[in-house]
C-alpha cells in the first residue's frame, strides 16, 4: 500500500535551500557527525532516519545553531541557506532561527496563555505593528497549525493544559508564527498517540505548501508518509540519501538496507 | 556535488541576508549585552563585598595578634630592695629604681629625653608593682641584672599598630604627644618593640580595663565544651531520627507532623531557640546559667533538623538494591539498615554533621539568652566535668562581650576572635570537603 | 556531680546485664550458637536495654516532676502577706528558688557548712552576708520567712534527689535481672531487641515534635503571665516603647509597633539589596556563566553564606557604621548630614543584604535549575536571545519559587539577631527615615531578657510576647513560602 503511495510522489527538482558540505560535529572528544554532505530542497518534507544516537537530531540542530547552546559542541564544515553561511562570524544566531524555526520532540509550551505563546515569536520579533496584527497573525499561526478550531474560545488559557497532540501542534503553530522559511522537527511525534500522531503528519504534509520541512523521526512508516526526500544516517555518517521512494524501495547500501529490513536499529 | 549547485541556492524570497544584522536584531543584542553586564554585575558586586569583609576582618584582627612590649633590664641591689620594702608607698619606690635603670639604658642608647614618671605610667602601666611581686617572689634575684617584659598600654599598643595616629592627637590623661616622643626615641633605643601577642590564643579574658591582657583561649575550651555535646547528642539522635523517617516510618499522620516539624524549626530564628533554653533549661530545670551543657543543648536542638536534612539526603542516596539484596540473604530490616546502609551514608551523614556543628559554633544569638555573655571567662576550667557545668563563655560569645564594651581597644580583640573563630570554621569545612572528596559515591 | 555517677552506674548495670545474659543464653545453649534463635549479643543486648531504658525514663520524668511538686509544696506555705505591693508569688518563689541554690553554692565552696546551711534559726542578715561571699546572686536581703522557705526547699530536693537515686538503681537492676532471667535458647531476642531499637528510633525522631511543642509552651506560658501584668491591647497598638528601668514595673510603655516597624523597614532595606544582587547573580550563575566561572564564583558567593552573624554585626558596627557616616554624615563626602551615627537602619539593612545574597542565589539557582530545559530549547528554537527567554520564559516559570525564596529570605532577614544588635541601635522609633538609628524585636527580645531586671516582671516577660510574634510572624511566612516551593516543585517532576 505504501509503494502506491510512494509511486504517486511528486518527484520535480526545486531549489535548494540548505546545502551543507563536509559537515563535522564533536561533542568534547567524540566524533559525532562525520563529513556529512547533503543538499536540502525548498517546500519538500526531508526526513532524516536512523538508528539511535546515529547522530540525525545532532545533524538538525546544526541547521540552526541549536548546537551553539552546548558548550562542549563544536561544529565544522560549511552550512549555507540560501547560498549565505550560516556559520559565519557575521550571523547572529538569533536572526537565523527566526528564518529556520524548530519543533522539538516533546512539545514544551511555555507557561503562559495559549496566545501568548503564539505571540511569543512575533512580539521578540517585532512582527506586529499593532494589537490587531498581532491578534492576526496568532489566527493565522493557530489555523496553520490546524489547532484554530479546537482553541478559539480559550485563547487566553495556559498551553500547558492542552492535551499531547494539540500541544505539539501547538508549538507548530507556534514555530510557525514567526514566519520561518524552514521549519525543523526533532521527533514531534515520538511523545504522541497515534491519533495525534497522524493529526501532526497532515499538518506537515500541508505545511510543505509554503516551508521547507526537516524531519528526524524514529520511524520509518513515518518517513515513507510524510517526506519526499530521505537521509540514511549511521554512525555519525550520512549513509545514503536520495528520493524516499527510492530509499525506501531500492536502497543502494547494504547498511540502509539491512536498516530499512529490521536488521540493524 | 560540486559549487554550482550551491550558487544556485539563490535567495528565493524578499527576506533579509543572515549576514547583515539588522537594526531590531542589534538592538536586541544591545539589551542581552545589558542584561548580562547586570549578571556579571551582580557576581562582582557579591565578590566585591567577600573581598572588603576579609580585607576589614584581616586590617582590623592582626593587630590583637601582636603585643608592644618594654623590655628593660634592670638590677635591684639589696639595699633597694630592703629601702623599698621600708616605705609607705612601697610600689612608688619601685618605680623609682625602674625609671632610674630605664634612663641609664636610654643614655647608653643615646637617646635623650626628659621623662617622668607619670609618663611611663601612662605608657606601661604601673611598673612598681610588676617588678615588686617579682622580686618578692624571687628574693634570690636580687642584685642580678634581671630583664623585664613589661606589656605597654592599649594606646601605645594602638599608637604602634597604627591605630592612633599622631593627626588629630589630643592630649589625655591617658596618653600625650609627648608620651608619643617617647615612644618613638624608646622604639629607636629598641626598648619597646612589638611581638606576638601569645597569651590572646592561650589567656583567658581579662576585665574592662585591661584590653591588653585580653584573649580568647578560655572561651574557645567554652566553645569545645559545647561542641562536644552538640555532637554526642546531635550525632546520635539525628541519625536515629533519620533511619526511622527514611526507612521505617509508615506513611500516615505522625510522621508527617514529625517531617512538617522538622522543615519547619530548620527555619525558626536561632534566638528562638535561646528563649526556649532559657524557659525550659534554665528556668524549669534549673541548669547552671552561662555553662557550655546548657549552650550545647540549645545548640544540639538548633542543629539537629539540619543534620536530620543531610542525613536523609545520604540515606536515600544508598540504592534501595544494597537493602535487597541483605534482605534476600535473610537479614532483618533493622540488621540490614545497621549493617549495610548506614556504613554505605556514614561519610556523607558524617559531612553534614561537620557542617552542622561549624554552624551551631558561629551562632551567637541563642547564647546570649542562657547568659553566656556579659560572664567574664576569666580561667580554664578546672576538670573535664568542670568544663560542660562550670560558666563559661564561648568564642562568639565572647566576640560579642568584646564588641559591647566601651574601649576601642577591646574591638582589635573582637576582630582576632573572628579571626580565629573563622579558622575554626575553614578547618571544619576543609574537612567536610575532603571527606566527601574521599568517600564519595557515584551509584 | 551525683547525676553522671547515677547514669554511669546505670550503665555499668547495663552493662554487666549484657555479659550475663550473652552467658546465660549461650551456656542454655550448651555453648552451640546454632541452638540459638539469635545471635548471643542479642541476649546481651535485650539485658542490657531492659536495664537502660526504663532507669533513664524514671530519672529524667523525676527530674521533671521534682521541682514542680516541690514547688507547689512550698509555694503552698508561703502566706500571703509576704507579697509585697507589684510582686507575685511566682517572684517569691523565684528568690525562694535563688536562695537555695545560693545555699548550695556556699556549702559546695565551704564558706558555711551543711549544719548551718539548714539550720532554721541561722541568722538571716549574717546568711545574705555568706551567700554573696561565696557569689550567689542575691538580688536583695533575704528575709526570715525567704530563707527558711529556700531551707525546706534545699532539705526536700536532697530527699528527693536521694529517693531518686535508689529508685533509678532498683530499676535497672530489675530489668536487668529480667532482662538476664529471659536468655534462653528459644527466646527471640533479635526480634525483643529490634522492637526496643525501633522505639527509640521513633522517640529520636519525636524530638523535633518536642521541640516545638516546647518552643511553643515555653512561648505561650510566659506571654499569658504578661498579658496578666501587662494589657495585651497595649501591646499590640501601642506606639510607644519605653520600659522603665526600675525592673519592676509601673511606668513601662511595651508597645510592640514601633519593634514590628523596625523590623520590617531593615528586612525591607535588606530585601533590596539581596533580592537583585542574588537574583541576577543567580541567573548569571545557570544560564551564562561557564563551567570554570561557575566553579568558582558560586563557592565563593556560599562563603558569604557560611560567615557567622556575629562577623557581620561587628562588620556593621566598625566598618560599614562608619563608612555610610563618612558618605551621609555631618562633614562626610555628600556634604550632607543625614546620618547621626553608625547605627542605623541603612546599615543594619546593607549588612543583613549581603549577608542574604547567597541564600537568595542559591535558592533561585536551584529554582531556575529546575526549570526545563526544553522550556529554553523552545524559546531558542523560535529565535530569541538568552535575556528574551530568561525575562519571557524562564522567570515567569520560576516566579512561584522565586516568591518562595524570597520570602524564606524575609523571614530570615526577620529572625536575624546579631546584625540588628549590633547595628540598628537601641531606640524604638516610628520613623521614616532610613539613616535613624531604629531597634527590632530580635533586639529587644536580646535586651530585655539579658538586663537585670527580674525574670517574672513584665520588662523580662515581654520578652516572651516578643518570642512569639516573632515566632508567629517566621512560622507564617516559612510555611507559605514552602508550601509555594513544593507546589512549585510538583509541576516540573
Amino acid at each position: 500500500m505504501n509503494d502506491m503511495r510512494l509511486l504517486e510522489r511528486d518527484v520535480d527538482a526545486k531549489d535548494i535551500k540548505i546545502a551543507a558540505r563536509k559537515v563535522q560535529v564533536y561533542y568534547a572528544d567524540t566524533h559525532a557527525i562525520k563529513d556529512v554532505d547533503v543538499d536540502i530542497e525548498d517546500k519538500t518534507v526531508t526526513a532524516f532516519i536512523g538508528p539511535s544516537g546515529c547522530g540525525k537530531s545532532t545533524f538538525l540542530r546544526c541547521l540552526n545553531r541549536m548546537n551553539d547552546t552546548i558548550d562542549i559542541c563544536r561544529v565544522e564544515g560549511d552550512i549555507r541557506i540560501d547560498g549565505e553561511d550560516i556559520y559565519d562570524a557575521k550571523v547572529d544566531p538569533v536572526q537565523l532561527r527566526a528564518k529556520v524555526g524548530m519543533v522539538f520532540q516533546k512539545p514544551n509550551p511555555f507557561p503562559k496563555s495559549i496566545y501568548d505563546n503564539i505571540a511569543y515569536g512575533p512580539r521578540i520579533h517585532g512582527l506586529a505593528r499593532s494589537k490587531a496584527d498581532l491578534d492576526d497573525i496568532v489566527e493565522k499561526s493557530l489555523r496553520r497549525g490546524a489547532i484554530w478550531d479546537e482553541v478559539k474560545d480559550r485563547l487566553h488559557a495556559p498551553g500547558t493544559g492542552l492535551s499531547g497532540g494539540q500541544q505539539q501542534r501547538l508549538c507548530i503553530a507556534r514555530a510557525v508564527a514567526t514566519e520561518p522559511e524552514v521549519l525543523l522537527m526533532d521527533e514531534p511525534c515520538s511523545a504522541l498517540d497515534p491519533i495525534a500522531t497522524s493529526q501532526v503528519e497532515e499538518l506537515i504534509d500541508e505545511l510543505r505548501q509554503e516551508f521547507s520541512v526537516v524531519i528526524v523521526t524514529h520511524s520509518m512508516q513515518q518517513a515513507a508518509r510524510v517526506s519526499q526526500k530521505t537521509a540514511f544516517f549511521h554512525l555519525g555518517n550520512l549513509v545514503e540519501y536520495g528520493e524516499t521512494g527510492q530509499i525506501f524501495t531500492t536502497p543502494q547500501d547494504p547498511r540502509t538496507e539491512s536498516y530499512i529490513t529490521g536488521r540493524i536499529g | 556535488m560540486s559549487d554550482m549547485s550551491m550558487d544556485s541556492a539563490a535567495p528565493r524570497r524578499s527576506s533579509k541576508s543572515l549576514h547583515e544584522v539588522d537594526a531590531r536584531t542589534r538592538r536586541r543584542n544591545a539589551a542581552e549585552t545589558r542584561f548580562k553586564a547586570c549578571g556579571i554585575g551582580a557576581i562582582a558586586i557579591g565578590l566585591f563585598f567577600l573581598v572588603v569583609l576579609v580585607v576589614a576582618i584581616f586590617r582590623s584582627g592582626l593587630p590583637a595578634f601582636t603585643q608592644t612590649v618594654l623590655d628593660v633590664e634592670f638590677a635591684l641591689t639589696q639595699e633597694q630592695y630592703e629601702d623599698a620594702e621600708s616605705q609607705l608607698f612601697k610600689t612608688k619606690a619601685y618605680s623609682q629604681a625602674f625609671n632610674g635603670a630605664l634612663k641609664t639604658q636610654l643614655d647608653e642608647s643615646g637617646v635623650t629625653l626628659p621623662f617622668d614618671e607619670a609618663s611611663i605610667e601612662r605608657i606601661a602601666g604601673k611598673v612598681g608593682g610588676t617588678i615588686r611581686e617579682y622580686f618578692r617572689a624571687n628574693e634570690d634575684q636580687l642584685g642580678q641584672p634581671t630583664s623585664f617584659q613589661l606589656a605597654a598600654s592599649s594606646r601605645v599598643d594602638g599608637y604602634m599598630t597604627g591605630r592612633v595616629t599622631r593627626d588629630g592627637f589630643q592630649d589625655s590623661r591617658f596618653l600625650t604627644l609627648a608620651d608619643l616622643d617617647l615612644v618613638d626615641a624608646l622604639e629607636d633605643a629598641g626598648i619597646i618593640r612589638t611581638q606576638f601577642n601569645w597569651n590572646f590564643i592561650t589567656g583567658a579574658d581579662s576585665g574592662v580595663d585591661n584590653p591588653g591582657g585580653a584573649g580568647i583561649g578560655a572561651s574557645v575550651v567554652g566553645s569545645f565544651f559545647m561542641m562536644l555535646v552538640v555532637l554526642f547528642l546531635s550525632l546520635p539522635i539525628g541519625v536515629a531520627a533519620s533511619i526511622y523517617l527514611e526507612e521505617f516510618a509508615p506513611r500516615n499522620r505522625f510522621t508527617d507532623l514529625i517531617e512538617v516539624n522538622i522543615s519547619n524549626l530548620a527555619a525558626v530564628p536561632s534566638i528562638v531557640f535561646g528563649i526556649l533554653g532559657l524557659a525550659v533549661f534554665i528556668q524549669f530545670m534549673h541548669l547552671p546559667q552561662s555553662a557550655p551543657v546548657v549552650g550545647g543543648l540549645v545548640l544540639t536542638l538548633m542543629t539537629l533538623p539540619t543534620i536530620i536534612i543531610s542525613t536523609r539526603a545520604s540515606l536515600n542516596a544508598v540504592p534501595p538494591s544494597i537493602r535487597d539484596a541483605a534482605l534476600g540473604l535473610g537479614a532483618s530490616r533493622m540488621q540490614s539498615v545497621f549493617h549495610h546502609v548506614l556504613p554505605l551514608a556514614m561519610p556523607g551523614i558524617l559531612t553534614g554533621t561537620i557542617i552542622g556543628l561549624a554552624q551551631a559554633l558561629g551562632e551567637t544569638a541563642p547564647l546570649l539568652l542562657i547568659g553566656m555573655v556579659g560572664f567574664v571567662a576569666r580561667g580554664y576550667p578546672d576538670s573535664f566535668i568542670d568544663g560542660f557545668v562550670e560558666p563559661n563563655s564561648a568564642m562568639p560569645a565572647q566576640i560579642y562581650t568584646w564588641a559591647a564594651r566601651a574601649d576601642a581597644a577591646f574591638y582589635d580583640k573582637a576582630w582576632g576572635g573572628i579571626i580565629i573563630l573563622l579558622m575554626f570554621l575553614l578547618t571544619m569545612n576543609i574537612i567536610a570537603i575532603i571527606l566527601r572528596r574521599r568517600f564519595e559515591r557515584r551509584w | 556531680m551525683p547525676l553522671l555517677w547515677l547514669i554511669l552506674i546505670v550503665l555499668a548495670i547495663a552493662a554487666a546485664g549484657y555479659v550475663l545474659g550473652r552467658s546465660r543464653a549461650l551456656a542454655s545453649a550448651g555453648g552451640d550458637i546454632r541452638q540459638l534463635h539469635s545471635l548471643p549479643s542479642y541476649y546481651g543486648s535485650n539485658a542490657a536495654l531492659k536495664a537502660v531504658v526504663p532507669a533513664l525514663l524514671l530519672l529524667v520524668l523525676w527530674l521533671i516532676a521534682q521541682p514542680l511538686y516541690i514547688n507547689s509544696v512550698i509555694s503552698g506555705t508561703l502566706p500571703d502577706e509576704l507579697i509585697s505591693e507589684g510582686s507575685s508569688r511566682g517572684l517569691l518563689m523565684a528568690e525562694v528558688s535563688r536562695t537555695a541554690q545560693g545555699l548550695d553554692l556556699a556549702v559546695s565552696q565551704g564558706v558555711i557548712d551543711e549544719g548551718v546551711a539548714s539550720d532554721p534559726a541561722a541568722d538571716f542578715n549574717a546568711m545574705t552576708d555568706r551567700l554573696k561571699q561565696a557569689g550567689a546572686i542575691v538580688t536583695s536581703q533575704i528575709t526570715q520567712p525567704v530563707l527558711n522557705a529556700a531551707q525546706r526547699y534545699r532539705s526536700m530536693s536532697h530527699t528527693g534527689t536521694a529517693i531518686m537515686s535508689i529508685a533509678v538503681i532498683i530499676i535497672a537492676v530489675l530489668g536487668a535481672f529480667y532482662g538476664i532471667r529471659q536468655s534462653s535458647a528459644q527466646f527471640r531476642a533479635r526480634n525483643v531487641v529490634e522492637q526496643g531499637v525501633r522505639v527509640l528510633l521513633v522517640a529520636a525522631a519525636s524530638i523535633a515534635v518536642l521541640t516545638t511543642v516546647g518552643i511553643v509552651l515555653s512561648l505561650v506560658f510566659n506571654t499569658i503571665e504578661f498579658f496578666r501584668l501587662y494589657p495585651a491591647s497595649e501591646f499590640f497598638f501601642g506606639l510607644s516603647w519605653a520600659p522603665s528601668f526600675s525592673g519592676r514595673g509601673g511606668s513601662s510603655e511595651l508597645g510592640v509597633l514601633p519593634l514590628l516597624w523596625g523590623t520590617i523597614y531593615i528586612s525591607i532595606v535588606a530585601l533590596i539589596v539581596a533580592v537583585p544582587v542574588g537574583l541576577f547573580a543567580a541567573i548569571y550563575l545557570s544560564e551564562y556563566a561557564g563551567s570554570k566561572v561557575r566553579a568558582v564564583a558560586k563557592p565563593l558567593l556560599e562563603v558569604l553564606a557560611g560567615i557567622p552573624t556575629i562577623v557581620y554585626g561587628l562588620f556593621a558596627l566598625l566598618t560599614v557604621g562608619p563608612l555610610l557616616v563618612s558618605i551621609f554624615g555631618d562633614g562626610g563626602v555628600l556634604g550632607v548630614s543625614w546620618q547621626g551615627g553608625g547605627r542605623a537602619v541603612i546599615t543594619a539593612g546593607l549588612v543583613m543584604g549581603i549577608m542574604l545574597i547567597p541564600f537568595v542565589s542559591s535558592l533561585s539557582d536551584d529554582i531556575i535549575n529546575a526549570v526545563p530545559q526544553a522550556m529554553r530549547d523552545g524559546s531558542y528554537g523560535l529565535g530569541a536571545t538568552k535575556s528574551e527567554t530568561i525575562k519571557q520564559v524562564v522567570l515567569p516559570a520560576a516566579l512561584p519559587g522565586i516568591v518562595g525564596a524570597i520570602l524564606l529570605a524575609a523571614s530570615r532577614a526577620i529572625g536575624e539577631t546579631m546584625i540588628v544588635v549590633l547595628g540598628a541601635g537601641a531606640a524604638a522609633r516610628l520613623s521614616l527615615n532610613p539613616f535613624e538609628a531604629m531597634t527590632t524585636v530580635t533586639a529587644k527580645i536580646v535586651s530585655q531578657l539579658t538586663g537585670d531586671s527580674d525574670f517574672a516582671s513584665p520588662e523580662a516577660l515581654v520578652a516572651f510576647a516578643l518570642g512569639m510574634t516573632l515566632f508567629v510572624l517566621t512560622l507564617g511566612l516559612n510555611v507559605f513560602a514552602l508550601y509555594i516551593v513544593r507546589k512549585y516543585r510538583e509541576q516540573y517532576d
